[in-house]
């Protein structure tokens, strides 16, 4: 299981936009990936492709996450979605 | 078509024009299914499951293909939108429940639900996403059911609206590139429906009662004049839209308001954002003459911290620089609750602890505002003045003048929309600099009619003489006082016609949407001081709303030539 932190750095936080970009960018990946608050159970971490498990998450600018997949070529996808969620949509 | 027969429908008319289109009806709120109903006869947990994630994906694809019509904001929140129909783990949760044997419609209802109960408690921004969940699973609903989906209907004519009443959520879909006219069967003139038309510009009838036998598809006269809505309309309904449509442009509005004979009206907008009040200078309004402090309000669970409040208002103040913006402070209450401080249990809201009647319940909040908004113009070159909503005595205008003054605000004012006021406008003004006159709930408390009551809808009209006696007893406490101003902010400023009246009656300063500089500043260019008040004296004795604005309109040659 490969796992990646990842900061928030949408300054609105994984609000509509920011996570609706992010959403699409996982179900794009050829594997399932899971979020979750840093310092949550594994076992609690929730499909990284929903934008709704996504703004459930109540995460803000700032917020530190957890995302995790397996498999072939994992590593890519974490750093790949990572980048993502490091991107501030808000500006653009 | 021609040889259809002719019908009328008699409505209020609560926006200027005439159009002829068709109907396109809004459709009925999707009601919720039966709680954890079971399986269709016949169906199986694989066809169901089946059948509610086909429609799932068809909410889906509309939505993504509406996204691809749509620009900036609007396509964002429809992208995210296609994308919680298509959500996976929404779909999951929906599907165990099928699997136990639930119904499509039950299952997907239930599953949405929990999100947005989640999202609810979140609070603040993602509580209003909550909408959002709850409109996908209204769609997805009216897909299994195969019925149209809710909110108003997506068509590529341009079409006339016929709704029972729109919720101000409406506001966010309306295109009036697509919609023509909006004719409810409900509403009063100060209902949502008759605001959003107004702020659109799009002519619009309320109240009448006979539309709902309207249907999608028939030919429609509407005309937001004279308030009638005419199914299969003939040569002359088709000559007076003609007429409409060829009418003379409204000269844009020069930045300053006067009468004929150079007696100065200056023209305010009523804004409720920075951005709002951008537009309204772009539009040459010559101040502010209502912020609405809500916006900065509403939606949250609990009260706005200074900065943010602060940053809010300066907003407003730096497109006004120089020139006057009359803050009205917190306005919560009856059809703007507030969590933290307002009474949802009141049973009678409209005559509830609203306005600055919270400040008696929860003190706090409104000396933070004060401080705020004095911070506020301390930072920049508006003249702000502050006044508070819901006044009846000359004790709380004198309580509230006091406490702005501490928070270091020089000019202050209450507004009258309560009858007590207007009758007590010399003591008020005797322990404030200006009054202010909400006509919209000062009509509906004159005459004791609520306002968002299509049945009501008569009594409900400025024009009431009861109503502009009021406004004439303001003007004459405010003489008596010292001369000090009287303004209007309510709709009745926006109505050229009644705006001759309002001046007539010794008003000084209009404030309206941006959209109504042009034509009210067109038709007060062409009338002198000395003939507004023989108007209003006119209007004063009439014996009804409806006559008083008859016969000042009649005698406002340029309401025709605009198209007014």
């Amino acid at each position: 299981m490969a796992e990646r932190i990842a900061t928030i750095g949408s300054r609105v936080g994984l609000h509509a936009r920011p996570a609706a970009i992010f959403a699409e960018a996982a179900s794009e990946q050829p594997l399932e990936v899971t979020i979750a608050l840093e310092g949550e159970p594994a076992e609690d971490a929730l499909d990284a492709s929903s934008i709704l498990s996504l703004m459930g998450l109540g995460a803000e600018y700032g917020t530190k996450v957890v995302l995790r997949a397996e498999g072939e070529g994992a590593e890519a996808v974490l750093d790949t979605l990572a980048a993502v969620l490091e991107t501030d949509h808000d500006t653009e | 078509m021609s040889h259809a027969i002719q019908q009328v429908f008699a409505g209020v008319g609560v926006s200027a024009g005439r159009v002829i289109g068709p109907v396109l009806r809004m459709p009925d709120p999707i009601a919720a299914p039966a709680d954890g109903a079971p399986l269709p006869p016949g169906a199986s947990v694989e066809t169901e499951t089946q059948r509610l994630a086909d429609a799932a994906a068809q909410v889906a694809a509309q939505l993504k293909e509406r996204a691809a019509h749509a620009t900036g904001n609007a396509q964002a929140v429809l992208k995210a939108t296609a994308l919680m129909a298509a959500d996976r783990s929404l779909l999951k949760s929906a599907t165990k429940l099928v699997a136990s044997g639930t119904c499509a419609e039950s299952a997907i209802w239930e599953a949405a639900d929990a999100v947005a109960t989640q999202l609810t408690a979140l609070g603040g921004y993602m509580a209003e996403r909550a909408t959002d969940v709850l409109d996908v699973r209204a769609r997805i609903v009216a897909t299994l059911r195969g019925v149209p989906a809710p909110g108003i209907p997506d068509a590529n004519e341009p079409f006339v609206l016929a709704a029972v009443d729109l919720a101000p959520a409406d506001t966010a879909t309306l295109d009036p590139a697509k919609v023509l006219a909006l004719v409810t069967s409900d509403g009063g003139p100060q209902s949502h429906t008759a605001i959003i038309a107004r702020s659109l510009g799009l002519p619009a009838i309320v109240a009448a009662g006979q539309s709902t036998e309207l249907a999608d598809g028939d030919l429609v006269f509407v005309d937001g004049i004279d308030g009638r809505v005419v199914r299969n309309p003939g040569s002359a309904e088709i000559a007076l839209a003609t007429a409409y449509a060829s009418r003379e442009q409204v000269p844009e509005f020069s930045g300053t308001g006067e009468l004929a004979d150079g007696h100065l009206v200056p023209l305010l907008a009523n804004v409720g954002s920075g951005s709002d009040a951008q537009a309204a200078a772009a539009a040459g309004a010559q101040g502010v003459g209502l912020l609405r402090t809500e916006f900065c309000f509403l939606n949250r669970d609990k009260e706005p911290s200074h900065e943010e409040q602060v940053e809010a208002y300066g907003a407003v103040f730096e497109a006004f620089a120089g020139a006057k913006v009359v803050v009205r402070t917190l306005d919560a209450g009856a059809d703007k609750p507030l969590p933290f401080l307002t009474d949802a249990s009141e049973p009678n809201p409209a005559l509830g602890v609203r306005g600055y009647r919270t400040d008696g319940a929860t003190p706090g909040v409104l000396a933070r505002q004060l401080a705020a908004i004095a911070q506020a113009a301390a930072d920049h070159e508006a003249e702000v003045w502050v006044m508070a909503p819901m006044i009846s005595t000359p004790a709380e205008a004198a309580n509230f003048a006091q406490l702005a003054t501490e928070a270091g605000l020089r000019t202050t004012g209450v507004m009258i929309e309560v009858p007590s006021a207007a009758l007590l406008a010399e003591p008020i003004l005797g322990t404030c600099d200006f009054v202010s006159i909400g006509t919209n709930d000062l009509t509906q408390y004159t005459m004791a009619a609520d306002r968002q009551l299509g049945a009501l809808a008569e009594l409900n009209d400025p024009w009431q003489p009861a109503v502009l006696q009021l406004v004439a007893a303001s003007c004459r406490g405010a003489q008596n006082a010292g001369g000090k101003p009287v303004g209007v902010c309510g709709e009745a400023a926006a109505d050229p016609a009644l705006a001759v009246v309002l001046v007539g009656l010794g008003v000084a300063t209009l404030s309206m949407n941006k959209r109504a500089l042009a034509p009210v500043a067109a038709v007060l260019r062409t009338i002198n001081l000395s003939r507004a008040r023989s108007l209003a004296e006119r209007a004063l004795a009439a014996p009804s709303a409806v006559e008083a604005r008859a016969l000042v309109r009649a005698e406002l040659p340029e309401l025709e030539r605009y198209g007014l």
